[in-house]
């Protein structure tokens, strides 16, 4: 067992892990925070994207000791201030975005990753950059419209799907 | 996964120390190592990560004008600050999988694995690249040894890969959209010495030049100058996405399209 020590959701955390074990594991076991899932296990379905320094990646695809040191964010950290819903997280409760919410914190963290990049992203990029979350009951369509709302562009235009 | 010991060196050195070890392996952003481990289709006894050595990280242009990508540079950073010195390489980075992918994949990890159908292996093939190891140069004609093989000897780590900047350049990529890899990928690199094509996806010998069609751009760099080549099926990948004659018929519709992109 090694020493492993990083920020998660602003907290200073740390633990004993094994060599083997993934981020998602010390995350979802360790610090019970069980918001970030697992959906596939084999780096396809995104469902497991955290924030590691700033940048969405798939905490099922990454040891916990490559996190050595880093700022960790996870769909917990997400809420505002007051506890209550981001307005991304809102977006999405007010267009849709989510039926089972299986795949929404690997959704959400994508989908913060993107604006703070682009903060008005086109559907195409929108859908290009979601190209790694996969959703087996939306169709996509509120998700994408989801997010436009939430970068601030007008959705009323978009067909309800 | 078995149990595995994990080591974090800050130094190539202490890195190619700690390769030693019986069965120890590199590990780089882990996009195909993990998902191989938890697999169980490799055993390593110990993984030596090379993310933490500053000296493997990053871009730059050296003096003899060669763009320099170290090993354990993500495709997100080469798709984010390539793109002013070689256009096509950082476009190629930018369709690579998914962002997450992008964020922790590196181009010396991808090259290492040599998947016969991984992007950076056609355009490092067709730009004549130079891969850079602790111990040596490799030209990229000497590198490329079939489907996951390389000219790598045990513990010999990837520091860096030297690029030529060609004139013009364009990568074509016709995605397997479940995998997002290529099913069938095209680099076409145009350099005062020639033209180079490198295939990848296509082969069941992994990356692979297409002689006829580097000739027949050499002497006129349009993608009507293929019109009359095909390419023989016999070794192309046969798989439920696609037969061999598909593949081969796709090689010559991509290297049209990315001469057509290149002009
Ligand atoms: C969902 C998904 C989609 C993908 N889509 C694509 C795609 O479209 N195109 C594409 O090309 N790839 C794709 N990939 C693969 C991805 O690009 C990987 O990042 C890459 O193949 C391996 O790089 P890595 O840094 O993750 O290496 P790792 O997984 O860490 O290592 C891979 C191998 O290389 C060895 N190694 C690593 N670094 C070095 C080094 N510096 N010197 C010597 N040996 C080394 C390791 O020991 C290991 O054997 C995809 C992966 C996933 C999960
Ligand atoms: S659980 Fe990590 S990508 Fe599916
Ligand atoms: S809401 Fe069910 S998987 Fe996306």
């Amino acid at each position: 067992m090694t020493k492993v020590t990083m920020t998660v959701n602003g907290k200073a955390v740390c633990g004993e892990v094994e060599g083997r074990t993934l981020l998602v594991q010390f995350l979802r076991e360790r610090l019970g925070l069980t918001g970030t899932h697992v959906g596939c296990d084999t780096s396809q379905c995104g469902a497991c994207v955290v924030h590691v320094d700033g940048r969405a990646v798939k905490s099922c695809t990454m040891l916990a000791l490559e996190a050595e040191g880093a700022e960790v964010t996870t769909i917990e950290g997400m809420a505002d201030a007051d506890g209550g819903l981001s307005s991304l997280q809102q977006a999405f409760q007010d267009h849709h975005g989510l039926q089972c919410g299986f795949c929404t914190p690997g959704m959400v963290m994508s989908a913060a990753a993107l604006l703070a990049e682009n903060p008005r992203p086109s559907e195409a990029e929108i859908r290009g950059y979601l190209s790694g979350n996969i959703c087996r009951c939306t169709g996509y369509h509120n998700i994408v419209k989801a997010i436009m709302a939430a970068s601030g562009q007008d959705v009323s235009a978009i067909a309800a799907e | 996964m078995y149990s595995v010991e994990f080591d974090r060196p800050a130094t190539l050195e202490a890195a190619l120390a700690g390769l030693k070890a019986e069965d120890a392996q590199a590990l780089s952003g882990g996009q195909t190592l993990i998902p191989t481990l938890k697999q169980r289709l490799a055993q390593p006894s110990k993984l030596v990560s090379l993310t933490a050595i500053p000296s493997l990280q990053g871009i730059c242009v050296a003096d003899d004008g060669m763009l320099c990508i170290g090993a354990t540079t993500t495709h997100a950073t080469v798709a984010a600050e390539a793109g002013a010195h070689y256009p096509a390489l950082a476009r190629l980075a930018a369709q690579i999988g998914d962002p997450a992918v992008r964020n922790r994949g590196t181009i010396g990890g991808s090259l290492a694995n040599n998947d016969p159908s991984a992007c950076y292996p056609a355009a490092v093939l067709a730009s004549g690249a130079l891969i850079r190891t602790n111990a040596r140069d490799i030209a990229a004609d000497d590198y490329f040894e079939g489907m996951f093989a390389t000219a790598l000897q045990e513990g010999e780590i990837i520091t860096e890969i030297r690029f030529p900047i060609p004139e013009a350049a364009a990568y074509m990529k016709f995605a397997q959209p479940a995998s997002r890899f290529a099913l069938v990928g095209v680099f076409v690199a145009k350099t005062a010495g020639g033209v180079r094509v490198a295939v990848t996806g296509a082969s069941e010998e992994g990356v692979f030049r297409w002689g006829a069609a580097e000739e027949a751009l050499s002497a006129d760099f349009s993608a009507g100058a293929i019109a009359g080549l095909s390419l023989p099926a016999d070794d192309m990948i046969d798989d439920l996405h696609g037969t061999p004659d598909y593949r081969a018929h796709l090689v010559k519709v991509m290297t049209g399209r990315a001469v057509s992109a290149a002009q």
